[in-house]
């Protein structure tokens, strides 16, 4: 038996306002080389300035991943020709990374595993290609967008610790996650701003030993990630198990027709000739900065999601979904300090009926037009039967739409449960004359049949009635 | 009375005094660069249009009554690697030859807020690497006072146009002495500040750090006041020096009694040739007698440091000359097939053979391979120097030494051996290495009339000391009031004259 031994780069686009070393703006959808200045498009003699914010964010990344942050960091150059990398060189850091030796902590099929992190680099973007005819050799022209050139990056790289194509899907989930609570990316892999390489070799079960790697490429979404991965698992399996040996390459993965392609043979690594950026100082990360950058941490996930358990006295599954993003997790604990009732309840509200739909409707929870108070609200309402809880999804969906609040819904729908007695000893009488032989058979025995006659109620009462209050009605007229 | 051959520190007052217009001052000197720069051929690009409609819009405000600034009316000439808004910028290469910034170098939009007036951009080694501007893919400079002889290089064009009266000042650029040497050949002073002193934006890129923009004058007052105008913290270079900087013209007292000047030995080596050490052991001679106390002092570091300067400066340069591809401006090839391909048939044909031949030195040492050998060897060896120095100005004010082993050597009698030509630095190059200031200041002439440079060095951002020590020489001298006579090469009158 083989076991994958799988490493992971990940480079996020930093959500600072403007670039690495310029002025300029990192807007994703702006016009092409609108963005751009002297420094971004490597005009001669235009200098790079470090952006103070990127460097807090690598900081608090940092400190997020549970890494060193390097005190005494510096900028290389990384050396290497293509159109696209307007200096023929990307300022990035090589020998000197801000932050080294972190971990991070994944739960997969409900064991926590833990994946160490090597380093945390920042780095600056390069501008987009468009080969007009496809391939960059094959192509009529080349169109260059240096929008994106200099756009402040953080490449994060895990060791290879990672074991199976789920563990490195929870890996990215969990780091996105991270990322996203951080509020430093916008980790959208559509737009570009979160991208992922990934290394994948095989070995015997119990083995110490490493096997040849093989990087894959074109990997559009974490479920991509772990398809790759299984693919290449199989493959490589296969090519072993056969006799064979892997090839030290770079594959392609095709998306439609779900398998590896050889792109690149990988014979020797590409020699970059980095160097200390002589442009810029040396970078100094004084003590007191990462301190205070330590006290802008918000609560990590993991965290939270262990305090809701405790706290909160929420099952794991529901603290795992809860705590998915920073704004359910925050929306959940708005809710639960305005109503005075079981946390599990506002629980199961949100995981019910808000997510369902904010699914089908495909609302983000920051435009969810529900205030955590009206959810609170409405649950107040069922608690003092104001409502029933079948009117109350009604009302809820309501809510949702319109964004009002729960009593005025109800007021303008008329919608208050109906729990005087006599009006509804009045339908109770209704019903029962209209179903004289179903009355009888109860009276018979058949106590099943009384929900029949519950329904009847409801229905005239368009759900409505007290449904505990019918029942009783009910079996006190059947009795008599 | 000639205009063109009046200091700034003269020509500013009489401006201000309205005794002559800037026009006026702006026509002598581009009817002097009518006259001779066909022989001397100092500029690559002169802006007389745009020059004179600067100096009557001056005019027209000193005439309203507006205070005149600074600089007002100062004719100046730029290095051509130093960018200017809307003025061609080339670094004498082939491959820049129609680029057009469309933005200012820091130190040239100060220059033009204090008042002064480009005249125009100034020929070079290509991209600065050389040290006579033979390099140079426009046309080589000659020196004013011999026109078979080279300027240096690689500010030759600047050297030559203030000697010759083409500018009253110009700004230079010195990686390894590309300031200084050409000063002393052509009889000037030129000063190459500390590292961070005056902002590299907008100076195009050799090797980053060991990159200075710095003046080249007639004499020290001058020296002073254009230093003044440029230095200074500049957001746009995060290597700029933030602190306070002093008046510079005001540490120009003659006197240096007690100072004590070190000299390395070193820098007496049988590299010299005897008529720049006898002109140097006269200078010593002139500082003891102004009551410096003169000391010999040992820098084992210094013999590394030319090899060192080389490895460093290359290995920038390969790095930093890497954007120059063809793609978003410059020169592009014809005939390729695909971007890569068209990328490296630009590079090949836009630089010329020095400028190719530090791209292969400094790819080589880079490479993974040979980078401890070399890259970090030199590194080693330049924080030696640096050391050097620092213990040095323990002991010392400031330390003086040839700028140049030789005088102006002929045209094309080192450039078939680039490591000759790579000699002629190796005084220069070891301020380079530690960030120190350097300043080259005339002390004295060879029996063929060319003239012959005294460096002095001082403490990082002891500019005060330099120009002191500098200042104290020359007035106590009087190299630095001779002119070689330009009017030989010309029938016509070479311009410039005025009777005030």
């Amino acid at each position: 038996m083989f076991e994958p031994v799988i490493g992971i780069e990940v480079h996020v686009q930093l959500k600072t306002e403007s670039k690495l070393f310029c002025p300029c703006s990192t807007r994703f959808d702006a016009p092409p080389n609108s963005n751009t200045c002297p420094v971004c498009l490597g005009l001669p003699g235009a200098l790079p300035v470090l952006n103070k914010k990127a460097i807090e964010y690598g900081i608090k990344t940092s400190l997020a991943l549970n890494c060193r942050v390097t005190e005494s960091s510096r900028f290389d150059r990384k050396n290497y020709f293509y159109p696209d990398l307007s200096k023929n060189y990307q300022i990035t850091q090589n020998a000197f990374p801000i932050g080294a030796d972190g971990y991070i902590d994944v739960v997969v099929d409900g064991t926590e595993r833990r994946v160490r992190i090597k380093r945390v680099h920042l780095e600056e973007d390069a501008g987009k290609s468009v080969h007009e005819g496809g391939t960059i050799t094959g192509a009529a022209y080349s169109l260059e967008d240096y929008n994106r050139a200099g756009v402040p990056l953080l490449e994060i790289v895990s060791e290879p610790d990672i074991r199976s194509p789920k563990e490195a899907y929870e890996y990215l989930l969990m780091l996105r996650r991270i990322l996203l609570y951080l509020g430093v990316s916008d980790c959208k892999m559509e737009e570009g701003s979160l991208r992922c390489d990934v290394n994948i070799s095989i070995r015997p079960k119990g083995s110490d030993k490493f096997g040849t790697q093989v990087e894959l490429k074109n990997l559009n979404s974490f479920r991509a990630v772990e398809r790759s991965l299984e693919y290449e698992v199989r493959r490589q399996s296969d090519v072993v198990a056969n006799g064979g040996e892997v090839v030290r390459e770079t594959r392609h993965w095709d998306e439609a027709s779900q398998v590896t392609v050889s792109m690149r043979l990988k014979e020797r690594a590409e020699d970059y000739r980095y160097f200390p950026e002589p442009d810029l100082p040396k970078l100094k990360i004084e003590k007191a900065w990462v301190e205070e950058v330590k006290t802008t941490l918000p609560e990590l996930p993991g965290a939270r999601r262990m305090r809701f358990i405790s706290d909160y006295e929420l099952p794991q599954y529901d603290a795992a979904l809860l705590t998915d993003t920073r704004e359910l997790a925050d929306y959940f604990e708005a809710a639960v300090r305005e109503y005075d009732g079981s946390a599990k309840t506002v629980s199961n509200w949100i995981m019910g009926e808000l997510l369902r739909l904010m699914n089908a409707t495909g609302t983000e929870i920051g435009e969810v037009k529900v205030s955590p108070g009206d959810l609170a609200d409405m649950l107040k309402m069922i608690d003092k039967g104001t409502i029933s809880g079948k009117i109350a999804k009604t009302v809820f969906e309501e809510m949702f739409a319109e964004g009002k609040s729960p009593e005025v819904i109800v007021k303008e729908k008329g919608l208050v449960q109906i729990a005087d007695e006599d009006e509804l000893l009045r339908i109770v009488d209704q019903v029962i004359g209209e179903n004289q032989e179903v009355a009888d058979e109860i009276k018979a025995g058949k106590d099943k049949a009384i929900g029949f006659l519950v329904g009847q109620v409801m229905k005239l009462t368009r759900g409505r009635a007290n449904p505990k209050m019918v029942n009783e009605l009910l079996r006190q007229r059947l009795s008599q | 009375m000639r205009l063109n051959e009046l200091k700034a520190h003269e020509l500013l007052p009489m401006i201000r005094r309205k005794e002559v217009s800037v026009e006026e001052v702006v026509a002598a000197i581009l009817h002097r660069i009518s006259a001779i720069d066909s022989k001397i051929r100092a500029y690559i690009t002169v802006a007389g249009e745009e020059a004179l409609k600067k100096a009557k819009e001056a005019d027209a405000r000193l005439a309203g009554g507006e205070p005149a600034r600074p600089l007002e009316g100062l004719p100046v000439a730029i290095k051509d690697n130093i960018c200017t808004q809307g003025l061609r910028t080339t670094a004498a290469s082939r491959f820049l030859e129609g680029f057009t910034p469309f933005y200012d170098a820091t130190v040239v939009e100060r220059l033009k807020d204090k008042g002064a007036i480009i005249i125009g951009k100034t020929n070079l080694d290509e991209f600065a690497m050389g040290s006579s501007t033979e390099n140079s893919a426009m046309f080589p400079t000659r020196n004013p006072w011999d026109l078979k002889r080279v300027p240096g290089g690689s500010s030759g064009g600047s050297a030559a146009s203030v000697i010759a009266g083409e500018a009253v000042c110009a700004l230079g650029s010195d990686t390894g002495g590309s300031i200084r040497q050409p000063a002393s050949f052509c009889g000037i002073v030129g000063l190459k500040p500390s590292y961070g002193l005056v902002s590299r934006y907008g100076l195009i890129g050799y090797a980053s750090s060991m990159d200075h923009i710095g003046p080249m004058t007639r004499d020290v007052r001058d020296c002073a006041l254009i230093l003044g105008a440029i230095a200074g913290y500049d957001s746009k270079d995060s290597q700029s020096y933030p602190g306070e900087l002093p008046d510079y013209t005001e540490c120009l007292v003659p006197d240096i009694k007690g100072m004590k000047v070190g000299v390395p030995k070193e820098y007496l080596d049988e590299g010299l040739s005897g008529t720049v050490r006898d002109a140097f052991m006269k200078a010593l001679d002139k500082l003891e007698e102004l009551g410096a106390k003169v000391v010999e002092v040992s820098m084992p570091s210094l013999k590394h440091s030319l090899a060192a300067y080389y490895v460093i400066s290359s290995a920038e340069a390969s790095s930093n000359l890497a954007r120059f591809d063809g793609v978003r401006y410059g020169y592009r090839a014809t005939g390729s097939d695909d971007s890569m391909t068209m990328m490296a048939m630009s590079r090949g044909e836009g630089f010329g053979p020095e400028v190719k031949r530090r791209i292969v030195l400094g790819t080589y040492v880079l490479s993974a391979e040979n980078y401890d050998k070399y890259f970090g060897e030199a590194l080693r060896v330049r924080s030696l120097v640096t050391r050097d120095f620092r213990e040095v100005f323990e002991v010392c004010d400031c330390l003086v030494g040839p700028t140049s082993p030789t005088v102006a050597f002929e045209a094309g009698e080192k450039t078939r051996d680039p490591l000759e030509m790579y000699l002629s630095d190796v005084y220069t190059v070891p301020p380079n290495l530690a960030g120190i200031p350097g300043v080259s200041i005339p002390c004295g002439f060879d029996e063929e009339g060319m003239p012959i440079g005294l460096q002095i060095m001082a403490r990082q951002y002891n500019e005060e000391a330099l120009l002191r020590a500098a200042y104290a020489f020359e007035q106590a001298t009087e190299f630095h009031k001779r002119n070689p006579e330009i009017e030989k090469y010309t029938k016509e009158p070479a311009g410039g004259e005025m009777s005030v």
